[in-house]
């Protein structure tokens, strides 16, 4: 089986969503059978690592096996939030493609949809 | 056998396009069954400056924006019978009302009969110390500051009562969202406080159409990797429930837009946190079992949440004056522009230290993935940007004097003459900000009231 080294936003899609200074990301495989390899690499730590420079102190997943998807709660990743962050995105709303593009993941070819070029 | 019942959106915050409603009126007009229309535009600030604006004039407080939304439908939705949901009552849903029935007046839309739902306003029933004196879950520490507003988040038998009275447009202040669709199924279909599950497809029905089109394709395109077809026109979501809560969202006809599996599953989570766990006064809600199936072009069918008893307390959000935040950007164009940026936003730094500025300034370079920045010194690690190419300064900083806060936009401004080669485009922003802070209540402060304003 060929594997392949993709960024996350090859193989599954994302929204992210705040409440507060806690932000949530959804990531949601375009194909089902790419969800396993994503539970295995795309985990709790990995994406405290990401929110780290922000000052993240916390992540939780929850799965989701009958989408499928996981959703990511991270504590304290959004610099105050809207109330005190001076950022351009208090909201955090980018956030979910800094996640997108910034893990990569390790998977068989054929979970990787063929993304046409953008127009 | 109960109806379905059909329920459309037509904005999903208090900016959203003014005129999305129209092919949803359209559409819901050819359908057979109780038919809805909701519009949600009321987040957490949007209601503190709306007190404001009722302290300046206590016929005002409402959705500065009903007469632009409801104008637009008023007319058909009373000829169709589509009845009208809203949270555009904000601090004042009985001016709303009012506002209502003459805008009717104008419109030559006879027999109008609208119901407001009061008790959300803890003001009205509370003092401001026993307010704060609720235990805080969540933002600023409200004490130090002055308190503008402070709703509880009201759930859907509130809403489901006001139907009751046969009302056609229903003005409500603090609900939940989801409340806002829920609140038609439970007067509909006559759900109990016991059919859990019942309420938590209803619930899911709501928190998919509260912020309307994103889940029809909005929030949501990414071209070559989701594309969605003619966004510029997207159709706003239409849901369709039946009295075992089979649930099918679709969108208005004749619209851009998509709804698939992959948009409902995205809106679906969105702003959950514990999906078996969803927190609201009807119900908590379980997504752990959820299932979502396309059976149709732009039609996905929801199955499978389950309901639990709802918590013992509500939620209610306090907002307060917090100060001003200050803005600044300018832009460098052309080759060496990055260098150009990071020297001006390095002047502004200096210069904000040296002027006496205490208060925190963040200053960005915008174009190098800033949104993505910690605040300094604590910056995103790893990626390399262009020399040549457009970036775009941005200064902020809040502070509890307007002065200041316009002292560090000015910083910006100032690098047209004294700043590196070619600023251009300099644009500033000082602005009132509004703090939040969610609290715990007990039910037993929150007594809903329905006041019904026929056509005079």
């Amino acid at each position: 089986m060929n594997e392949v080294d993709v960024p996350l936003h090859a193989v599954a899609h994302a929204r992210a969503g705040d409440k507060g200074n806690r932000s949530n990301v959804s990531v949601i495989p375009y194909l089902p059978e790419a969800f396993p390899y994503l539970l295995a690499q795309v985990t709790e730590a990995r994406v405290l690592e990401v929110f780290a420079h922000k000052g993240a102190t916390a992540c939780s997943r929850y799965v989701l096996p009958r989408l499928p998807a996981m959703n990511f709660v991270i504590d304290n990743a959004l610099e105050g939030g809207v109330n005190y962050s001076l950022g351009l995105d208090g909201h955090g709303k980018s956030l979910s493609f800094m996640l997108l593009g910034d893990i990569v993941v390790r998977v068989p070819e054929h979970c990787v949809p063929t993304h046409r070029q953008p127009r | 056998m109960s109806r379905k019942v059909f329920i459309g959106c037509g904005a999903g915050f208090s900016g959203d396009r003014i005129d999305a409603a129209v092919p949803v009126v359209r559409t819901l007009s050819r359908l057979d069954g109780e038919r809805f229309l909701i519009y949600e535009v009321l987040a957490e600030r949007t209601l503190a400056i709306a007190q404001k604006l009722r302290r300046d004039d206590p016929d005002k407080g409402y959705s500065p924006f009903l007469d632009a939304y409801l104008s637009r439908v008023l007319a058909d939705c009373h000829a169709h019978g589509i009845r009208i949901v809203t949270n555009m009552g904000a601090a004042n849903p009985l001016g709303a009302a009012k506002r209502v029935q003459a805008l009717a007046a104008e419109l030559g839309v006879r027999g109008l009969r609208v119901a407001a739902v009061t008790g959300d306003d803890l003001l009205a029933t509370l003092s401001e110390a026993e307010i704060l004196a609720h235990p805080r879950i969540e933002g600023l520490d409200p004490e130090v500051r002055k308190l503008v507003a402070a709703n509880a988040y009201m759930g859907a038998r509130p809403i489901a009562e006001a139907l009751a009275t046969g009302a056609h447009v229903v003005l409500v202040g603090r609900t939940t969202d989801a409340a806002l669709s829920l609140g038609p199924l439970v007067h509909v279909h006559g759900w109990g406080e016991n059919d859990l599950d019942l309420l938590a497809q209803g619930t899911v029905c709501g928190h998919l159409l509260e912020c309307g089109a994103q889940v029809t394709g909005a929030y949501f395109a990414d071209p070559g990797f989701k594309d969605v077809d003619d966004l510029a026109h997207v159709g706003f979501p239409i849901a369709e429930v039946d009295a075992h809560g089979e649930l099918l969202i679709t969108k208005a006809a004749d619209t851009g837009g998509l709804v698939d599996r992959a948009t409902v599953i995205e809106q679906l989570l969105y702003e959950v946190h514990d999906p078996r766990n969803y927190l609201t006064p009807d119900v908590t809600l379980d997504l752990g079992e959820v299932t979502v199936d396309q059976v149709g072009l732009n039609r996905v069918q929801v199955s499978g949440a389950r309901g639990k008893e709802p918590p013992a307390t509500l939620k209610a959000t306090v907002c307060f004056d917090a100060g001003w935040l200050g803005e600044g950007e300018i832009t460098y164009s052309g080759p060496n522009a990055l260098a150009r940026a990071r020297l001006a936003a390095s002047v502004v730094r200096t210069r904000c230290t040296e002027i006496g500025i205490t208060e925190r300034v963040r200053v960005d370079v915008l174009g190098t993935q800033a949104v993505f920045d910690g605040d300094a010194p604590q910056r995103r690690p790893t990626v390399e940007f262009p020399a040549d190419g457009e970036y775009r300064v941005r200064a902020a900083a809040r502070s509890a004097h307007r002065h200041i806060a316009q002292q560090v936009a000015d910083e910006v401004l100032s690098l047209y003459c004294s700043g590196p080669a070619a600023g251009a485009g300099v644009r500033q922003n000082v602005t009132a900000q509004i703090g939040t802070a969610s609290i715990l209540v007990d039910r037993a402060h929150v007594t809903p009231g329905i006041t019904v304003v026929d056509a005079s």
